[in-house]
């Protein structure tokens, strides 16, 4: 077991720099250039510091050369500093957009999967009942429905109509005074628009995952032994089928793991959230490499330690694949 | 059942979400007694990049150091250069060099007097080849800059240069806090410090900037107690925010204007304003394909279009036709320059003279063989532009020609196709700044690559004009030479001026003492206020 780890954690090193080669090359080869998309049909910009502010970014270099310094600063942990006017360090720009994404992205995962796994279970017991098709047209209709829609029209009947929830933002305005359960509240109250509309969207995918796998199992042999044995239904369902069910989730779980850092630009730019999928949006579309290569390390890393801990952890879950 | 109720809730909301009122007169609101409190929230669709304005050039930036900096001079509401740190200057009469007299007793936010020092190390630090700044170009043509006094700053020129003055309108930063420092890395750019009417406090990143009024400004202690900026990066979210009372001033867009915000009931909560915006849209001709070499085509072409149906059918009529590249209203554009008219048959009858008699069996015109057959670009992502396109390749159609449009991405329009003289036609636009000079974009020297006169416009008569127009201080003789250019670039179309919209800007009704003016309605902020009983933060 201790091999097979060591043997897995050394494999991600050339992976990762496989990754941040492709990328760095992929968004190289893009058109445009930070300066170009800053300055382009600026009439007060000349020639010379077009070339002065090439220099300052170190464009005017070769490519690998480029990389190359770059993966230096990157062994040093140094993401370098945005191309933007700011010229921030990358990492700053990462980590004050980073807590707002992870606390939404896990209240909508924790959601996600309270309603999914249920939703599904329910689905599967009651296999093409009038309630499993119900619950089908439901969840697509999550999947189906454009979130900038549905979105907008939450934001305008709860919002501009009642008047119950605020419509954009995080805090509002004044509420750095507050006491800390009002704080509390107040955020609470901003985050149900936003992570009602996230879960609702992811709903349909996990919950027929769920609802198949679910079914799978019910049928399988050990199952018909159960009730065969006169258990209660109860017991076989929750005690039997939803344990065997639920391994294949947790890699689902895993999977999810990168999905916590990354955010949805349509989702955040409606609701003016500021989060990563902004940040990495904004940074694409202004060329700003170090800021995009920073993020995509950073989401190439949690991408591949997720798949190992689905991995471990399924052998954790599963006695069969541990002994193999 | 769940479905049922779902589908019942978005009926009710999209019928819910439609204000088709007709226009109402709003109930005036008494002028009331001013008096100082209350804040401003503003909605902005972009986040400022930095704070310090040489480094920035994105509008949100600027936007924020404008209240929190201070030019030389600035541009009053009739847009007339006037003083602002500079109580007054004087140009020699030769035209070579300015003094700026500055105001004395001016203190920046952290109490430290401003003296010409600031100005010195402004201007230094804007030529720094190590400063990563766009604005150097302006600042060029100065020989050299001195302060004699600690209030006395005096430019000397290379050669008499009209834009010199209004370059000085540039923000002017602290020396005592920058001297010394990398100013790329100074942390005034997220904190800055300035001489403005507004000091900052706070910018919570991706969220809001929160400025709070000086009390000791130059020009008087602001009304307002506040002015925040709320990063709402979506428009469809900023208008339901104005109406739930989230934000107090956006701009609204034409539809906006015209379909949602004319009920009784919007118009006693918010009063809406409308002026042309500095910006105009064109369809641009690139000169050096053979297709448009002939001046009788463009002039076909302008002819066959129709500006009006533009106007309404993009804007509805929110914004005016553009004839030339000046503002509407502003000295250097004549207002009794004629534009060629909207007419298809004298279009067809230029055509015909320039060779294309013949059409083929689609009806479009053929010369030599040859469809007349061109594509228009425009950059994707602008909504109005690709409508423009539209309306023009339908228009175009009418005459026998074949009109494609292409929606490229804003980068690889720039890299493939504008950079390398690669298009035939293009629908863009361009903003128009407050002094006149039209020397980037229509001189023919600046038709190389990574230049703005990319159309290859060359015109040796309007190459003297705008030399000679910047480089006199003499206002009437400067109009004389832009009533001509107007003239040339009328005959010559190359481009069809297509439309200069309307900014169309709305404001909580509890804001008085907004003086709307050709220069928007921002140029006496510090005047507005809010009644003592009508304050709400």
């Amino acid at each position: 077991m201790l091999r097979y780890l060591a043997k897995r954690i050394l494999m991600l090193v050339p992976l990762l720099l496989g990754i941040t080669l492709i990328t760095f090359t992929v968004i190289h080869l893009a058109p445009g250039e930070p300066v170009e998309m800053q300055l382009a049909m600026n009439p007060k910009v000349s020639k010379e510091s077009r070339q002065r502010m090439r220099e300052f970014y170190g464009l005017d270099k070769p490519l690998h050369v480029q990389y190359i310094s770059w993966l230096n600063r990157l062994a040093h942990l140094d993401f370098g500093r945005s191309f933007a006017p700011d010229n921030r360090p990358v990492l700053d720009k990462i980590k004050e957009r980073l807590p707002v994404t992870i606390s939404l992205n896990l209240i909508a995962l924790v959601i996600e999967f309270g309603l999914a796994i249920p939703i599904g279970i329910l689905a599967a017991i009651h296999r093409n009942s009038l309630l499993d098709k119900g619950i089908t047209i439901f969840v697509f209709l999550g999947f189906a429905v454009p979130t900038f829609w549905l979105a907008l029209l939450l934001m305008y009947f709860f919002g501009v109509k009642l008047g119950w929830l605020p419509i954009s933002g995080l805090h509002t305005l004044g509420s750095q005074h507050w006491g800390f359960l009002q704080r509390t509240w107040d955020l609470a109250k901003h985050l149900v628009l936003p992570v009602a509309v996230a879960s609702f969207g992811s709903l349909a995918g996990l919950s027929r995952f769920m609802r198949s796998t679910m079914l799978e199992v019910i049928g399988q042999d050990f199952i018909t032994t159960a009730r065969a044995k006169g258990l209660p239904e109860r017991t076989v369902i929750f005690r039997h089928a939803l344990r065997n069910a639920l391994l294949p989730v947790i890699t689902l779980l895993g999977f999810s793991l990168p999905g916590l850092i990354g955010g949805s630009v349509i989702f955040e730019t409606i609701f003016a959230i500021p989060g990563m999928g902004q940040l990495f949006y904004m940074g694409v579309m202004a060329r700003d490499y170090p800021l995009v290569m920073g993020i995509l390390v950073i989401g190439a890393g949690l991408t591949l330690v997720g798949n190992l801990l689905a991995d471990l952890l399924y052998a954790v879950a599963d006695p069969r694949i541990r002994t193999r | 059942m769940s479905r049922w109720w779902v589908f019942c809730l978005l009926l009710l909301l999209t019928a819910g979400c439609v204000d088709n009122a007709p226009p109402a007169t709003p109930p005036q609101r008494p002028a009331g007694i001013p008096a100082y409190g209350d804040t401003i929230i503003v909605g902005t669709i972009g986040e400022p990049s930095t704070l310090i304005p040489l480094l920035a050039s994105d509008s949100a930036s600027h936007d924020v150091a404008g209240l929190v900096y201070n030019g030389l001079v600035k541009y009053d509401r009739n847009l007339v250069l006037t003083g602002d740190l500079a109580k007054r200057w004087e140009i020699t009469p030769d035209g070579l060099s300015i003094t700026f007299h500055l105001r004395q007793g001016v203190k920046w936010h952290d109490g430290t007097d401003f003296t010409s020092r600031d100005v010195i190390y402004t201007y230094r630090v804007t030529i720094d080849p190590k400063t990563p700044t766009a604005y150097a170009e302006d600042f060029k043509q100065v020989k050299s800059v001195t302060a004699p006094d600690l209030h006395t700053v005096k430019v000397v020129y290379a050669k008499p240069f009209a834009p010199a003055l209004a370059s000085w309108g540039m923000a002017i930063l602290p020396a005592h806090l920058l001297e010394g420092h990398e100013i790329t890395k100074s942390p005034l750019a997220r904190k800055p410090v300035g001489t403005g009417p507004f000091r900052f406090k706070e910018w919570i990143a991706g969220q809001r900037v929160e400025l709070e009024a000086n009390y000791d400004y130059f020009e008087g202690r602001p009304f307002l107690a506040r002015y925040l900026y709320r990063i709402i990066p979506d428009n469809a979210t900023m208008y339901m925010e104005l109406k739930a009372g989230g934000i107090d001033l956006m701009g609204l867009s034409p539809v906006q204007y015209q379909r949602q915000t004319n009920s009784a009931a919007f118009l006693s909560r918010f009063a809406k304003y409308r002026y042309p915006a500095s910006s105009y849209v064109y369809l641009g001709y690139n000169l050096r394909h053979p297709l448009f070499s002939d001046k009788r085509v463009r002039q076909a072409l302008t002819m066959a279009i129709n500006k009006d149906e533009i106007v309404h059918g993009v804007l509805l009529g929110m914004g005016r036709q553009a004839i030339g590249p000046f503002k509407p209203g502003t000295w250097a554009e004549n207002p009794r320059q004629k534009d060629l008219p909207h007419d298809p048959k004298k279009a067809a009858e230029l055509l015909a003279e320039a060779g294309w008699r013949d059409k083929n069996r689609e009806g479009i015109l053929v010369k030599d063989g040859k469809a007349f057959q061109f594509t228009i670009l425009t950059n994707q992502g602008n909504d109005t532009r690709l409508k423009t396109a539209q309306i023009i390749q339908r228009r175009l159609k009418r005459v026998g020609i074949d009109v494609k449009i292409r929606v490229v991405e804003w980068a690889s329009l720039l890299a493939h196709f504008i950079d390398k003289g690669n298009f035939e036609a293009l629908v863009m636009g361009w903003t128009i700044s407050p002094d006149p000079d039209l020397y980037d974009v229509w001189h023919s020297s600046k038709t190389g690559p990574k230049e703005l006169n990319f159309i290859g416009f060359k015109n040796s008569e309007v190459d003297r004009l705008i030399e000679e127009g910047r480089g006199t201080f003499d206002q009437e003789q400067r109009r004389r030479c832009y009533y001509r250019i107007q003239e040339i670039l009328v005959e010559e179309q190359p481009y069809s001026f297509l439309y200069v919209p309307d900014a169309l800007p709305v404001v909580s009704a509890r804001f008085r003492g907004i003086e709307p003016a050709p220069a928007g309605i921002s140029h006496n902020l510090i005047k507005w206020y809010v009644p003592k009983e009508e304050q709400t933060h």
